[in-house]
C-alpha cells in the first residue's frame, strides 16, 4: 500500500511540515538539520506515515514536532530504547532518531553504546552543539576542556567524550559527522544513513547560537574538511576511521567516517521476525503449540 | 481438616536439592494429586543453606502448611536446622555413613541409610539423593514403577547406562525402605487427575502469550527473571520477539516503543528494576500508549534480600513516576492466578491506554502449584480497545476527515493509531499536548489545554473501576473474625480461617486482587456488618492497611504483619489471631521457626 501510494502522489517537501513552526532561536543549527531530513526523505520518496521520527529531550529533541512524520517525543536521553521497540515491532517502518548530545552521550550513554552493538536498524542523528541549550547552558558531554558555562564557571576540568571514536569502538555500522551548515552533504549524509540496514550514527555539528560562544559557525566553518573530498581515504577502513575520528582543533573531518554492510541487522538475526513484523502478525498461537507448552509441565 | 503430606528437603546449594523435589513433584501430580513447592534459598551458587517443602494431598494444597512429615537432610546442617522442629508421626531419612542424628521428638522416627552399602557412591556423587526418594516414595505407598518413569525421562539424554544405573539406586533405596522402614500411616491417594506443575514466573509468562505478547524485554533480576527465562526459551516456537536489555530503563522504554508500534509488550523485574523504570510509566501515561509491567517483590530496601520474599513495594507501585495519570494494579492471589491476570490487564491497559502493572512476589513468583490445564487458557478474552490499525478502519474517527490523537472524548480514551497507518501522521509527546499531540513546548500549551487534557486522562480512572469486578468476602457472612489480605496471601489466610474456624473461632476472609482500582465502597459496605478484623500482610508497616484507610478512613482491630524474609504458615496467623482476641496487643509479628 505504502509503495503505491508513493507512486500515486510523490512525496514532497510540504508533505513533511510540522503543524508547528520549529521554536528554535534565530539561527540555531538545527534549522539546517531539519531541512536536510525533510529533503532527504523527499529524495528518497518515502511517505511520511512510514518514517517514525522518535526524540529524547531537549532542544533538538523538540525536533519531531516540526516535521510531519508519526513522532514520539519521549524521555530525556530515552529515545533509543524506545526506536529499538519500534523498529522490533515493526521492521517496515524507517526509524529516524534524533537528539542532542546532553541527552544521546550524557543521561543516554548507556543505550548508545548498546544500541550501536545490537546493529539496529535506524538512523541516531544527533545535533552535538557541545552545549545544553534547554535548560540555559550547562556543560555537556561534548563541551572542550575549560570551557566555561553555568554549571562550571571556572571552566571544565573533564575531557569531553568523542562520539565518533566511542560509535566506532561500539560497533556502529554507519559512522559520519555533519555540520547543519553544510546543507547538501549533510542532507548526502542522511540519505545514506536511512538506507545503511543497520545502526547509523551521524554526529552533526548544529551550533547553539545563544549559549555556545566557543564552538561557533566561524568557529567551524575553517576546520571541516570533507572526507568525501580525500581521494585517498577508504571507509571500510575501520582503522584510518579511528585515526581521522582523533582529529580535532585545526582540522576536524566531516563526512562518512566508517560504513560496513556485512553485519546483521538486529530485526534480520532473529528468526521470529521471518513472518512479518510483528504488528501485523496473528496474536494467538497455535494450539499444537500451546498444548506443547503445557505438556512440559506434566 | 484437608489431609496433606509435606517432605522438606534441606541442603547446601549445588547438592542437588532441586532434583528430588522435582521428582516428587512430578510423581505427585501425575498421581492426581495436588502440591505446593516453596524453597528457601540464599543468594548463592554454591554452599549456603536451602530448604524446599513439598506439600501434597488430594484437594488443593494452597501453602507450605506447618508441618514436615519426612524430612531428608542432605548433611549435618540440615539435619541440626530442621529435626528438632517434627512432631509426632514424622519421619526422618538421612545418610547415616556423613550424618549424625539431633535430638528428636517423641513419635518422630529416624532412618539412617546405608549409603555406601547400597550403591556405589565413588561413581554416582548424589547417589544419596537418589537413595532417599526411593525410600520415601515406599514410605508413602507409592509403587517404584512411577519412579523409575520419571528418571527414565529425567536421564534419557544421558543415555542408557546412566538410566539403569539411576534406577539401580533408586530401586536399592526403595527396597531397603521396604525391609526395613515403617511406611507412613497414611498411604499417599491416587486421583484421576492429571496436573501442570508450574512456578508463578512460568505462569506469567505464558499468561503473556496467550494474552497475544509479541514483545517481552527484561534485565535479569531475581525473583522475576524466571519469566524471561521461559520467555527466552519459547519465544521462536510463541513468535515473542525477546531481548535482554542494558538496564531496567532501557527496558521500559524498549516494551513502550514496541507496544506503540502497535504489540502488546511486557517486562518483568523486582523494586529495584521498577525504581529504574517509574519514568516510563509515567511515559506510557503521558503518551497514552500501554505497557505491562510486573514487579516480583523481594524483601527491600535497595538490595534487600534477593532471595526472600515481602510485599513491601505497595506504595512504591502507587507512587511510581511523579504527577497524577491514570493506572491498573493487581495481585495475582495464587499461581494459576499468575496466569490468568495476565491476559485481564492487559485488556484494561489496552482499553484504557495505560500502564498496567502486576504486583507478585517470590513466593509466588519461585514458588510452585499444580494447576489444572484446563485452568491455562490460551485462548483469553483480547480486547485491543480503539486501535487503530489500517486507513479504512479509521475514515470515521473523528468524523471529520482530520485525525487527533488525543481527542477530547467523555470516556478520555482516544483512538490510537499505529504508525505505518496513512492518514494518521501525529507525535505522541511526552510534554503536555493538546488533542493534536503537536505542542511540544510548554509555549504552545494554557492553563485552559492543560485543564483539559489532565482531566481528559483523569476520565479514564472511571472507566477502569467499572471494567474490574470489586471484591468479595469469601466464607461464613457471619463469622467472628474477618481476616484481610491481598496477593500472595491468599492460600495461607484461607487456611489460617479453616483452622480458626474448626478450633471454634468461625474467620471469614477479604482477599484483595485489584489494588488500583480499589472500590473502596465496596469494601467498606463489606466491612460494615464484620466483628473483628485484622490486617495480614508480609511488610513492616503495613502497606495496605495504611492504603485501605487512607482510601477509605477504615481501620481495623489489628494487623498480623511479617518482614523477616519467609511466608507465613497458617498456624502464625491462627495463633496472632488468638492472641489479638485476648485483647494481648494490635500488633503480632509471628517469628519464622524455620531457620533457613
Amino acid at each position: 500500500m505504502a509503495t503505491t501510494l508513493a507512486a500515486t502522489n510523490p512525496v514532497a517537501v510540504a508533505d513533511l511540515k510540522g503543524k508547528v513552526e520549529p521554536d528554535w532561536c534565530p539561527g540555531c543549527g538545527d534549522f539546517g538539520v531539519l531541512a536536510a531530513v525533510q529533503k532527504a526523505l523527499v529524495e528518497l520518496q518515502i511517505p511520511n506515515h512510514n518514517v517514525v521520527t522518535i526524540s529524547g529531550i531537549g532542544c533538538s529533541s523538540n525536533f519531531p514536532g516540526f516535521i510531519n512524520t508519526y513522532g514520539m517525543h519521549t524521555l530525556h536521553g530515552r529515545a533509543l530504547a524506545v526506536a529499538t521497540g519500534v523498529k522490533l515491532a515493526n521492521h517496515d517502518l524507517t526509524v529516524l532518531v534524533t537528539g542532542g548530545d546532553g541527552d544521546g552521550f550524557g543521561i543516554g550513554g548507556n543505550h548508545f553504546v548498546h544500541s550501536m552493538r545490537r546493529n539496529v536498524d535506524l538512523l541516531y542523528i544527533v545535533m552535538d552543539n557541545q552545549i545544553y541549550g534547554l535548560t540555559t547552558g550547562q556543560t555537556s558531554p561534548t563541551s572542550r576542556l575549560g570551557m566555561k558555562t553555568k554549571s562550571m564557571p571556572f571552566g571544565s576540568i573533564e575531557a569531553p567524550v568523542n562520539p565518533i571514536s566511542l560509535a566506532l569502538a561500539a560497533g556502529a555500522t554507519f559512522v559520519g559527522r555533519g555540520f547543519s551548515a553544510e546543507q547538501k552533504h549533510l542532507t548526502e549524509l542522511i540519505k545514506q544513513g536511512i538506507q545503511h540496514k543497520g545502526f547509523s550514527f551521524l554526529d552533526v555539528f548544529s551550533p547553539c547560537v545563544t549559549y555556545n560562544h566557543d564552538n561557533t559557525y566561524q568557529w567551524f566553518r575553517p576546520r571541516v574538511r570533507k572526507l568525501e573530498d580525500d581521494t585517498g581515504y577508504d571507509p571500510t577502513d575501520w582503522m584510518a576511521a579511528m585515526g581521522k575520528s582523533l582529529l580535532w582543533d585545526d582540522e576536524i573531518p566531516i563526512g562518512k567516517f566508517f560504513e560496513r554492510t556485512d553485519v546483521p541487522t538486529l530485526h534480520g538475526a532473529e528468526p521470529v521476525l521471518d513472518a512479518g513484523p510483528l504488528a501485523h502478525v496473528d496474536m494467538r498461537i497455535p494450539g499444537d503449540v500451546t498444548r506443547s507448552f503445557i505438556e512440559e509441565l506434566m | 481438616m484437608k489431609k496433606t503430606f509435606a517432605i522438606g528437603i534441606g541442603g547446601a546449594a549445588g547438592q542437588g536439592v532441586a532434583t528430588p523435589g522435582d521428582i516428587f513433584a512430578k510423581i505427585f501430580s501425575r498421581r492426581g494429586l495436588h502440591l505446593n513447592a516453596y524453597n528457601a534459598y540464599q543468594s548463592i551458587i554454591r554452599g549456603g543453606h536451602t530448604f524446599l517443602t513439598i506439600r501434597t494431598g488430594p484437594e488443593k494444597v494452597t501453602n507450605m502448611g506447618d508441618r514436615i512429615d519426612l524430612l531428608i537432610p542432605l548433611n549435618q546442617d540440615a539435619m541440626d536446622r530442621h529435626l528438632r522442629l517434627l512432631t509426632d508421626g514424622a519421619a526422618c531419612l538421612y545418610n547415616s555413613d556423613t550424618i549424625k542424628p539431633a535430638v528428636a521428638a517423641e513419635g518422630v522416627a529416624l532412618y539412617p541409610l546405608p549409603v555406601s552399602k547400597l550403591a556405589d557412591i565413588t561413581r554416582n556423587k548424589v547417589a544419596q539423593n537418589t537413595l532417599a526418594v526411593g525410600a520415601g516414595l515406599s514410605m508413602m505407598g507409592i509403587g517404584f514403577q512411577a519412579l523409575e518413569q520419571v528418571l527414565t525421562e529425567q536421564f534419557k539424554k544421558k543415555g542408557e547406562g546412566v538410566v539403569t544405573e539411576n534406577i539401580g539406586i533408586a530401586r536399592a533405596g526403595y527396597n531397603y525402605a521396604t525391609a526395613n522402614f515403617k511406611p507412613f500411616a497414611w498411604p499417599l491417594p491416587m486421583t484421576a487427575n492429571h496436573y501442570a506443575v508450574l512456578s508463578g514466573n512460568t505462569a506469567m509468562a505464558m499468561g503473556g502469550a496467550a494474552a497475544g505478547v509479541k514483545f517481552y524485554c527484561a534485565y535479569p533480576m531475581s525473583p522475576s527473571t524466571g519469566v524471561l527465562h521461559w520467555m527466552a526459551a519459547h519465544a521462536r516456537k510463541a513468535g515473542i520477539m525477546v531481548r535482554q536489555v542494558e538496564d531496567e530503563i532501557g527496558v521500559v522504554n524498549m516494551a513502550i516503543g514496541a507496544s506503540h508500534a502497535g504489540v502488546r509488550s511486557m517486562c518483568a523485574t523486582s523494586g529495584g528494576g521498577f525504581a529504574l523504570m517509574s519514568e516510563g510509566l509515567g511515559l506510557s501515561a503521558m503518551m497514552e500508549t500501554p505497557v505491562v509491567v510486573i514487579d516480583c517483590q523481594r524483601a527491600g530496601p535497595s538490595t534487600g534480600v534477593p532471595t526472600k520474599t515481602e510485599q513491601g513495594d505497595l506504595w512504591q507501585m502507587l507512587g511510581a513516576a511523579f504527577g497524577d495519570y491514570p493506572r491498573a494494579l493487581a495481585a495475582p492471589l495464587d499461581i494459576g492466578d499468575c496466569f490468568k491476570v495476565i491476559s485481564e490487564i492487559f485488556n484494561i491497559a489496552d482499553r484504557f491506554q495505560c500502564p498496567g502493572i502486576v504486583l507478585c512476589d517470590l513466593l509466588l513468583s519461585e514458588g510452585r502449584l499444580s494447576v489444572d490445564p484446563k485452568d491455562l487458557d490460551f485462548d483469553p478474552v483480547i480486547d485491543r480497545g480503539e486501535l487503530i490499525t489500517n486507513a479504512s478502519s479509521a475514515s470515521g474517527a473523528n468524523g471529520d476527515g482530520t485525525y487527533k490523537r488525543y481527542k477530547i472524548t467523555e470516556s478520555g480514551v482516544s483512538p490510537r493509531a499505529i504508525p505505518g497507518v496513512p492518514g494518521h501522521t501525529h507525535t505522541a509527546a511526552s510534554d503536555e499536548h493538546d488533542e493534536d499531540g503537536v505542542l511540544i513546548s510548554d509555549e504552545f500549551t494554557n492553563p485552559t489545554k492543560r485543564r483539559a487534557m489532565m482531566e481528559k486522562r483523569m476520565r479514564k480512572v472511571a472507566g477502569i473501576a467499572a471494567a474490574v469486578p470489586p471484591p468479595v468476602l469469601w466464607g461464613p457472612p457471619d463469622a467472628d473474625v474477618t481476616l484481610i489480605g491481598w496477593g500472595s496471601t491468599k492460600g495461607v489466610i484461607e487456611e489460617a480461617c479453616e483452622i480458626l474456624t474448626e478450633q471454634g473461632i468461625p474467620a471469614n476472609q477479604l482477599q484483595i486482587r485489584w489494588l488500583v482500582p480499589l472500590h473502596g465502597d465496596a469494601i467498606l459496605e463489606i466491612l460494615k456488618d464484620v466483628r473483628h478484623t485484622f490486617i495480614v500482610e508480609n511488610n513492616y508497616s503495613g502497606q495496605f492497611a495504611r492504603y485501605l484507610r487512607s482510601e477509605t478512613s477504615f481501620v481495623p482491630d489489628g494487623y498480623i504483619r511479617k518482614y523477616d524474609g519467609e511466608p507465613f504458615m497458617p498456624h502464625h496467623i491462627v495463633e496472632a489471631v488468638k492472641e489479638q482476641l485476648s485483647g494481648k496487643t494490635k500488633l503480632s509479628v509471628p517469628a519464622h521457626e524455620i531457620l533457613v
